[in-house]
This record gives structure tokens, sequence and C-alpha cells, in this order.
């Protein structure tokens, strides 16, 4: 009789134990193999190929950026002793510009051969504070993930259409290298260990795409003539959108514009 | 059957281990509320070691998961305990109830890191929490002289039967405690976890109300009585609390002192409600007596021995 429990206490340990030897997290692997290539067609034609350029802007007072309080985390708080981290959610450009807004061309590029960029779009952990705060890439594109940091960080996407995932990196530890299978705009990323640290990357289904600069600014290079929507998304303010018609070697300008008061996304 | 000496030493550490198991919920709504869940991405190790630096949400995580394990540890050397020297074979299997329990939570809380954060895991480890929590504070309190004493049985008249009402209380204080741990790990809004406050509020004012009515003469009783009335006050006032400071730190880039400190306490004020109302129920079918229940039936159906009349004995 007094055997019975002690079984079952060594069942339940034994349970616990295997559990544990199963549900080990192993580095978890890329989504899938980068592809060289998207579209069954043609390649684009250097010969033809026009410009998308423009501006967004902000209509509206901008709300102050506010104060991150890093004292939680050593390392960074001493990198930011003289002027202090500030959140990033909406940074004014010059003359009533916005930076950080995500600008892509949608339409149908089925007929084109369209090259995935080999080359990584990279992601560093700096000051505890990611950069660039907005970032695009392709669909299948590595993507790298630096810690310049001398602290852990964990780095977190939460997709909505791609596969989520969670990995740790220590301080000088290699660049982490993950790929996003499905289009996006835009995956928000975080760090659970400093709850301040947020970041967006944009997947586009297409190269033509550009995040705007600290003027505003945008290009989007080598577009195959066409009719297309510009969709412009920003993480506070949501997507404004303008048609554009691009000639044979023709450069476009078009101007968005962004109202503070706006519902975000 | 064990003598109440005999489990004196037992009873102790039932105390303590629900002691500290109270310090691990505690631990668990501080992951929760720094949005620290996942800042550990791998179990059972922390960044694959047992000690990883403990800094940021780190801190948090990790220092959970090793009061966890002192507390997983405890309630091994419980069930042992009690099987050894407890000779109510169904104490014996509470033990052996609450260390299943431990290692279910354990589990719980590796698949929420594992997969993410699920809603349903992550409401059902929280709601765990708090029934392993209910478990030892019961085994503390069967294994106390209290409860092993013989005791007057006292009658029990009217509708509904305090039996009743503490079970219908319990039971939905549980549901409510389930309804707002799956608001705090984002699987519903607030509204069915205010309905439920609102329930919960009036059976625990009907409960009390009935106990001081019904069992004045009954200081313990009495006592349960005045003890949900401050709780569910006090509840109420952190719930609203805890609530303007959600809204309020929306607008700061990170969890703030005073939002972390309200959600946390309104959280272990829930256990300590659902506690409280788990230990009225069982003190009820202590010291009551259903009004027209035989009482040697009523003896013998709780495991006493045959024969007393008005006092019950140990069960």
């Amino acid at each position: 009789m007094k055997a019975k429990p002690v079984i079952l206490i060594a069942a339940a340990i034994g349970f616990a134990v295997a559990m544990i030897s199963c549900g080990s997290n192993s580095t978890p692997t890329a989504e899938q193999p980068a592809a060289t290539a998207t579209g069954g067609g043609t390649p684009v034609d250097p010969a033809t190929a026009g410009t998308v350029t423009g501006s967004i802007k902000l209509d509206g007072t901008p709300p102050k950026m506010k104060v991150i309080n890093m004292a939680a985390e050593p390392a960074c708080a001493k990198i930011h002793a003289s002027a202090p981290a500030m959140t990033q959610d909406v940074i004014p450009g010059d003359g009533g510009t916005l930076q950080n807004v995500v600008v892509y061309l949608k339409g149908d590029f089925s007929q084109y051969k369209l090259d995935v960029p080999t080359a990584p779009a990279e992601i560093d952990q700096k000051g505890c504070q990611y950069e660039p705060h907005v970032l695009a890439l392709m669909t299948n594109q590595p993507l790298s993930v630096v810690n310049s940091d001398m602290t852990t960080h964990n780095i977190h996407p939460v997709p909505k259409n791609n596969r989520e995932w969670n990995e740790s990196q220590p301080p000088g530890s290699a660049p982490i290298m993950q790929t996003f299978a499905r289009e996006e705009v835009a995956v928000p990323v975080k760090c659970n260990v400093h709850p301040w640290m947020k970041a967006y990357i944009a997947v586009v289904g297409s190269p033509y795409f550009s995040v705007s600069g600290k003027d505003g600014s945008f290009t989007i290079k080598n577009v195959p003539p066409g009719t297309y929507t510009v969709s412009a998304w920003h993480e506070s303010y949501g997507t404004q959108e303008q048609m554009v018609t691009v000639g044979a070697k023709e450069s476009k300008a078009v101007t968005l514009t962004f109202k503070v008061a706006a519902a975000s996304d | 059957m064990s003598s109440p000496h005999d489990l004196r030493n037992v009873h102790r550490f039932a105390v303590f281990t629900a002691c500290c198991t109270f310090l691990l919920l505690i631990a668990g709504a501080l992951v929760t509320s720094n949005d620290a869940g996942l800042s550990v991405p791998d179990w059972p190790l922390s960044y694959g070691s047992l000690l990883p630096p403990m800094v940021g949400g780190i801190f948090y995580e990790h220092g959970h998961r090793m009061i966890a394990t002192l507390v997983g540890t405890l309630s091994i050397v419980l069930a042992v305990w009690l099987w050894r020297v407890e000779s109510r074979r169904w104490v014996r299997w509470l033990g052996v109830v609450a260390l299943g329990a431990v290692i279910a939570q354990g589990i719980l809380g590796g698949l929420t890191v594992l997969f993410f954060l699920p809603p349903p895991i992550s409401a059902a480890h929280a709601t765990l929490a708090q029934l392993f929590f209910c478990t030892v504070l019961s085994i503390s309190l069967f294994t106390s002289a209290w409860w092993q004493r013989e005791r007057p049985l006292v009658a029990d008249a009217g509708w509904p039967s305090i039996h009743s009402l503490a079970v219908a209380t319990a039971s939905a204080t549980l549901l409510q405690l389930v309804l707002g741990a799956a608001f705090r790990h984002k699987a519903f809004g607030i509204i069915p976890h205010l309905m439920g406050a609102v329930l919960v509020t009036g059976l625990i004012f009907w409960l009390a109300g009935l106990l001081r009515l019904r069992f004045a003469n009954v200081p313990a009783l009495r006592g349960l009585a005045r003890l949900l009335h401050a709780l569910i006050g006090l509840q109420l006032l952190l719930g609203a609390g805890a609530w303007w400071s959600r809204i309020y730190s929306a607008q700061f880039p990170q969890p703030i002192p005073v939002m972390v400190t309200l959600t946390v306490i309104h959280t272990v004020t829930g256990a300590l409600v659902l506690a409280t109302t788990v230990m009225v129920t069982l003190a009820c079918y202590r010291l009551a007596r259903p009004s027209g229940a035989a009482v040697g039936a009523f003896a013998a159906a709780n495991g006493s021995s045959a024969g007393q009349s008005q006092h019950q004995g140990a069960l």
C-alpha cells in the first residue's frame, strides 16, 4: 500500500523531467531558405526603369518624445548619462516632415523576376534601443540582428502573418540571422528584458520600398513602368496611399501627408 | 488517527509552504505586470544556465522560476511527509494532489514560454497557481490542532444553507479569478471581469452577512465573516486603482511602478479572497450542521466516528 504514492511521485517527477528534456528551447532556424528571386517573369529592364521619390509630411503638432528610464539596466543607463534616451514613435523631420515612414509600391509585379537582396538588412541593439527604429526588407531577405551592447537582449518579433520567434543574444555573440517569408507591414519587435525597446520591421513582397529619412524624403529606384499605389505606413498614424503612374525612365515625385489627429492602425 | 501532536511539525511545514506559495504568487504577478514573461526565451534553463544575469526583465522571470523551484521542492517534502505521518488517507492523497498540481504548474509555465504566452495557457497557469495555493492552505488547516479538536456542531437553519452558499461563493470567486487572469493575459476584455466582480461582491456580502447572523456565537465563523468584508472592500478599491493605473501608464514607454504595484497587489489580494472563501467553506462544513440532517448521518458522511451526537470529531 505504501509503495503506491512513491511510484506515483516517481512517475510524476519522471514525467516532469521528460517534459523538461523535450521542451528545451533549441535555436530556432530561419523560416525557410532565402529565395534568390521572386516572380517567374523577366528581369526589370534598367533602360526603361523609373524612380518614385517624394516626401512624407506631418500635419499638426507632433507629440513630445518621452524620456525612457533605463535605471533597470546600468550598462545602458551609463551610455545615456549625458542625454537621456527618448521614445522614437513619432520623430518629426525638418520642415514639417516625418521620419521612419515605410513607403512601398503595391501593384502587379508578376511579369517580372524580382531579385531578393542577398545582403542582409541589419538591425542593431545599441544603448538599449534599436537602430534603426524602423527597418524595411524584402520577403526572404536575410535579417541580421546585432547586439552592440554590453548586456543581454532577447529579440522577439510579434508578427501576425509570419512565424513568431524569440531568441536571446548575450553581449559579444554572433549576429542572429532570420528571414520572414510573408509580406507584413509591419512586424513589431520587442525586447522583454528591456520593455521600452520597440522597433518595427516591414516585410515587403517586392524590392520597391524605402523608409523616410531625417528630412522625410524617400526614393524607390528601378521601378518598371506602370501604375502603382504608393503606400506609406507609420506606427502611430497608420497608412496613407496615393496612386502614381511611372513612365519609362521617368522620375515621379509624390507627397503623402499624415495628420497628427489621425487614428493609428 | 494521528494526534495533533504528531502533526504539529508537518502542519508548521505546510504553513511555511503556503507562505512561500504566496511569495511565488507575488513573483508571478510581477512577471506579468513588468511584461517580462518572455525575457528568458528558453526553459527550463535560463539563457542556458541556472543563474543568468539578473538584469531587467530577467530578474523577474528567473526570480519567479527560482521561487517556483523552492515551492516545488517543498511540495515534494510535504507530500512525502504527509504520507509518512498522516493517518487520514484523504489528507495523504491531498498532499499528492498538491504535488501533482505544482508539477503541472511548472509544465504550464514552461509551455507559456515556449509558445510565446498563448492566452489560454497563461490564464490556466495563473488559475492553477491560485488553486495550488488553496490546496496547500487546506492541508495547513486539516493538519492544524484546531481542525482535529472535537467541536460542537452548530445547527444551520434557513435558506440557503450555509454550505451551499459558501460553495457557490468560492466557485464564483474562482470563476472571477479565471476571468481576471484571462483579461490580464489578453484573452478578452474587462467586461466579463467587471460582471464577475459584481456577482462575487454580492455573494460575499450575502455569505458574510449570513455568517454573522446565524453564527454570531461561533468566533471562528464570525472572524472569517469580518475578514471577507475587509478583503472584498480592499479588493474593490485595488481593482479600481489597478484599472486607473493601466490607463494612466499607457502613455509611458515602459511599465511604471504605480501600475506594477497596484496590479500585483490586486492580483494577490484576489488569491487571498479565494483562499478565504475556501477556508470559510471548509470551516462551515467543520462547524455547521444543516437543519434537518441527522447528526449521526452527517458526521458519518464526513468521516468522523459513528455514535457522536452533538460533536463532530476530526475528519
